[in-house]
């Protein structure tokens, strides 16, 4: 036991010394508080920018170019963040009363919680009129309030990409550009028995999917009219009777798309409805294969919802002037066009659509276009006014689908169950219908 | 023993020893967690259980109960024997045993996401495993669909399996390293087969080890849906999944406080019920 | 030396004595020894060559099928932009800096915890171990608003100071607890024995218990390192323009195509296999010490 030699590995001198100077290390570089990692420390003269969309890398990479290209009077630190985090930092920066962030741009849906956390903007609302932002973009913007509580920045639909290898199932007599619900379920059915049994259509039912939209702006306003009111009418039992004959010609994968366009490239779906950011990269490589066509009609017309995307100003926000700058040159004609030339969203400011738009977005701009200018076009909302409580009634319209086709459970009483819980939810908040149901009267399930 | 007397003479060392831990900890997390948890019960008057009954109220909370208590129950014995199993051949030392070794823990250091988007690319309709199966011959097969929950749930598990072992599996080797060779060639020596040897010299010897293996694996894999949710969105709900889409989606954050509590319950039932059974007595009695 | 005094061999013709393995069984058992590695190596590593053969393969080779299995379209162009886009380089700058901090402090505060824990069965041990677990057992997100304000009105908002805090109380369960069980197979004798030999409290910790369980640091130093590196949710709240690089990228990556989420998945894996790379070696250096 007197052996004093210790029986552990050796580490040898050298080794000690560098572990130990590399221990030491890192809290000395700690102390410079980090490396900025977008490109501004939002320190002085710049403006930080939070916003959920163009997280993806190629999106935000050209979208920061136009920044860079476009804003002229300040730096612009761009920060995209998936929607939880979004609303954790404007709720906690703003609540604590210490606002780094100068900027917010989110979805109509991200920003709505946040209407008492956003600094009215009438002012600026005024200072662009003459960029003639539409009537009812700048109602949504109120947010339920008597004040603007953002601008209203790019808007976007929901198209119907097809791939032209499904056109051989397409009933005769029907045209893509104008169909009917009951053409594109024979379509559907067509193609399903035609390929084998395996469905070619597909609708984004993942868990990040927007399938609720296609009921809310979709489906219901084109079958019944109405999007709340008419919850559970004759019409919207039928319209979800014919969703149930849809989704058996549908392919099941659907429960995990999240985005269209790779199924689509990858050959998994010919069919597809999706939001038109999420389409567009289909037909990128070889976009003569594809076609971009509206959405179909029903009875009461041909329903669609428009997406708007919205800047606003947290209370409390450093450098009011500069940020507002910065947004009245993203709501200039020019920088809109390159967002549509670059990311696909649309211009919500008056701008003719050039002619040397990439021939994908070309394609959708036409869809689009088509849609919103058809003759029995029934424009639907996102909801307005419903605060935090959004995501609850969009998760009442997932549980629907569920029930109905998935778990098979008879239609009037999934819609009756479902109509009880969207009331109780309406009757705590007592706010006024929007589009496509009447304006004026408390929004409830009838 | 001096060195008792020694201790209760000021702050016994014990105490001082812990205490940066538990300052620390305070300091950071006393505040929010107080008003963090205190959401699950406080509504617009006061005190209230309706969040905990919207809670139960919702569809998924049941299923995604079951389905973590169902993994649990399922994988963790499933890692322990493959963790122990790895451990003890590498304990053979074969050849290449150092590239072995390295190769088992590399999972450790991918994240959930990429764990997940690997098998999710394994797994998915148009994936590598089904590339494999059609070069075969045989029928593709739609193993996440919502239509084969079995098979949802042998992939969840598969995947998991794949990306937790090597947290047990580096403990349990650790563990192995203070274990001295002597009673186990004792054991030989006196005819003890490699089985006997298992049970009643090497495992009693890595019972820490095990305790601790098990209480951080469980807790974390209470925590864990990321993978889950990759492979199979909602189709497969889990508790903490649903934290999040209370919190993030349905933007209540009351509700997920609620889930959250309920984690943390099941999670503390669970350590208490390991250190419980799995005490050390022989360290009771210390001095 | 402590081995049982008198344990020999007891002589050959003993019934008692086990028959040496004969060379075939032995030569088989090696075989089988080798099998069952190569089993388990194809279950681990497959995944992996799968992540990097998808992250450096074409775009279009991702959208075929079936996919192949072999590196036959390989680019490194998915690589190549997914690393000029913004903020990689700094975010990996952040990610070194937290991760090696929150590692220092980490085993600072931790060690001592456990070697208190290993060594004294003082009152309230079970509830201190479950005051720890605490933290890891609740779902973080829950906390978001609350912890990003308690950083916001110390200033230490978009901070690397704040993930390293971060970071440290969420690594302290595991440092504490398996040093704690690794310290349990020190034996008491040779701190006694070096008390004996005139070192005080301090060195015969640092020089004979410490080099003993290295491993079970080593094993904590890499969870450590491994979990600050990948943490995402807490980075994200605690940080606008000085992100680490999963928050700045993870996020990011969940919306982007396939081929980037699996470059950015690979590329994130690198530097923390480097690290274990380093670890290992401290972990697995003692396969059984004889000597007691």
């Amino acid at each position: 036991m007197t052996n004093s030699s210790w029986y552990g590995p050796r580490v040898s001198r050298r080794a000690a010394l560098g572990l130990g100077l590399g221990v030491a290390a890192a809290p000395a570089l700690a102390a410079c508080g980090g490396v900025s990692t977008s490109g501004a420390d939002g320190g002085s003269g710049s403006v930080s920018f939070l916003c959920t969309q163009f997280a993806p890398v190629e999106e935000r990479q050209r979208f920061e170019q136009i920044l860079s290209n476009r804003v002229t009077t300040a730096k612009v630190a761009y920060n995209t963040a998936d929607g939880g985090v979004f609303a954790s930092t404007i709720q906690s920066q703003v609540e604590a009363g210490k606002v780094q962030v100068g900027l917010v741009g989110g979805l109509h849906g991200e920003l709505a919680p946040h209407a008492s956390r956003l600094t009215d903007l009438d002012d600026l609302v005024t200072a662009l009129a003459d960029r003639g932002i539409e009537a009812d973009l700048t109602d949504l913007s109120k947010l339920g309030g008597n004040a603007a509580k953002y601008i209203p920045w790019m808007q976007a639909s929901y198209v119907v990409a097809v791939n032209k290898k499904a056109l051989q199932w397409l009933p005769s007599g029907a045209d893509p550009q104008k169909l009917t619900y009951d053409q594109l379920l024979a379509w559907a059915a067509a193609a399903k028995a035609g390929n084998g049994g395996k469905a070619v259509l597909g609708i984004p039912a993942g868990p990040k999917g927007l399938y609720h939209r296609f009921f809310q702006g979709f489906l219901l306003p084109s079958f019944t009219g109405g999007q709340i009111t008419t919850f559970r009418s004759p019409e919207a039992v039928q319209a979800w009777q014919y969703m149930k004959e849809l989704w058996a010609n549908t392919t099941p994968a659907s429960t995990n798309y999240d985005f269209m366009q790779e199924p689509l490239q990858r050959g998994e779906v010919l069919i597809a409805w999706d939001h038109v950011a999420r389409l567009v990269n289909a037909p990128k490589e070889k976009p003569d294969d594809w076609l971009m066509v509206p959405a179909p009609r029903g009875p009461k017309g041909l329903g669609y919802l428009l997406v708007v995307v919205g800047l606003g100003i947290p209370r409390g926000a450093p450098d009011v002037d500069k940020v507002k700058e910065v947004i009245k040159a993203l709501t200039n004609p020019d920088t809109q066009l390159d967002v549509l030339r670059q990311n696909a969203f649309f211009p919500t400011v008056k701008a003719t659509l050039p002619s040397d738009l990439p021939p994908n977005i070309s394609l959708e701009a036409a869809a689009v276009q088509a849609q919103q200018g058809a003759s029995e076009a029934v424009l639907s909302l996102p909801p307005v006014g419903l605060g935090a409580k959004d995501g609850e009634v969009s998760q009442i319209f997932k549980n629907t689908f569920k029930e109905i086709c998935l778990d098979r459970k008879p239609v009037p009483q999934v819609l009756d169950a479902q109509a009880k819980q969207l009331n109780t939810i309406l009757d705590q908040l007592k706010v006024p219908c929007w589009k496509p149901d009447p304006a004026g009267q408390t929004c409830k399930v009838m | 023993m001096p060195r008792a007397r020694r201790r209760r003479a000021r702050l016994p060392t014990p105490i001082l020893l812990i205490a940066p831990s538990l300052v620390f900890m305070t300091a950071l997390f006393a505040w929010p967690l107080v008003v963090g948890v205190a959401q699950a019960f406080t509504g617009v008057d006061g005190p209230t259980l309706s969040h905990a009954q919207r809670m139960l109220d919702d569809p998924y909370f049941w299923p995604a109960a079951r389905n973590t208590v169902l993994l649990i129950v399922v994988l963790i014995p499933l890692q322990f024997a493959f963790a122990l199993t790895m451990a003890l051949v590498l304990r053979e030392r074969p050849r290449f045993s150092g590239l072995y070794f390295y190769i088992w823990v590399v999972p450790l250091a991918i994240s959930d996401l990429a764990a997940g988007l690997v098998w999710l690319s394994i797994f998915t309709d148009r994936g590598y495993l089904n590339s494999v199966l059609d070069r075969l011959g045989v029928e593709p097969y739609s193993w996440l669909s919502y239509e084969h929950p079995t098979t949802v749930f042998l992939a969840v598990l598969i995947a998991e399996l794949w990306r937790a072992t090597s947290l047990v599996f580096v403990i349990i080797v650790a563990g192995l390293q203070g274990i001295p060779q002597d009673y186990d060639e004792a054991a030989a020596v006196f005819g003890a087969t490699y089985w006997q040897r298992l049970r009643h010299v090497i495992l009693p010897q890595l019972r820490p080890s095990l305790q601790v293996a098990m209480i951080l694996r469980t807790i974390l894999a209470f925590q864990t849906f990321a993978v889950a949710q990759a492979l199979a969105g909602r189709d497969f709900p889990l508790l903490v999944g649903e934290t999040y889409h209370w919190y993030n989606t349905l933007q209540n954050a009351n509700v997920a406080a609620v889930i959250a509590l309920v984690v943390l319950g099941a999670s503390m039932v669970t350590s208490v019920a390991y250190l419980r059974l799995l005490r050390d007595r022989t360290t009771e009695v210390a001095t | 030396m402590s081995a049982p005094a008198a344990v020999r061999r007891p002589p050959a013709p003993a019934a008692t004595a086990p028959p040496r393995p004969r060379r075939s069984s032995r030569r088989r058992k090696a075989v089988l020894l080798q099998l069952a590695c190569l089993a388990i190596t194809a279950f681990m590593g497959v995944p992996l060559y799968l992540i990097t053969l998808a992250a450096l393969s074409s775009r279009a080779a991702l959208n075929r099928f079936p996919l192949s299995l072999l590196p036959t379209d390989l680019s490194t162009e998915t690589m190549s932009r997914f690393l000029d886009s913004t903020g990689v380089v700094p975010g990996f700058v952040n990610s070194l800096i937290v991760g090696l901090s929150t590692l220092v402090f980490a085993l600072l505060v931790g060690v001592p915890a456990g070697y208190a824990l290993s060594r004294y069965a003082f009152r309230g041990r079970d509830p201190y171990q479950l005051f720890l677990l605490l933290t890891r057992a609740l779902p973080i997100v829950v906390l978001s608003v609350p912890l990003a304000k308690v950083f916001l009105t110390t200033n230490l908002y978009d901070t690397t100071y704040a993930v390293t805090l971060l970071h440290t109380a969420l690594a302290l369960p595991t440092t504490v607890l398996i040093t704690a069980a690794v310290f349990v197979s020190v034996p008491r004798d040779h701190e006694e024995a070096a008390a004996v030999l005139g070192a005080n409290a301090a060195q015969a910790f640092v020089r004979v218990v410490l080099p003993q369980a290295l491993p079970g640091i080593a094993a904590s130093a890499m969870f450590t390192f491994v979990m600050s590196w990948n943490e995402v949710l807490g980075a994200a709240i605690l940080t606008l323009n000085q992100r680490t690089l999963p928050a700045q990228v993870l996020a990011t990556l969940a919306d982007s195509p396939l081929a980037y989420r699996f470059a950015g998945g690979l590329a994130l894996v690198l530097p923390a296999l480097v690290f274990i790379a380093v670890m290992r070696k401290y972990l697995v250096n003692m396969w059984g010490t004889t000597l007691r």
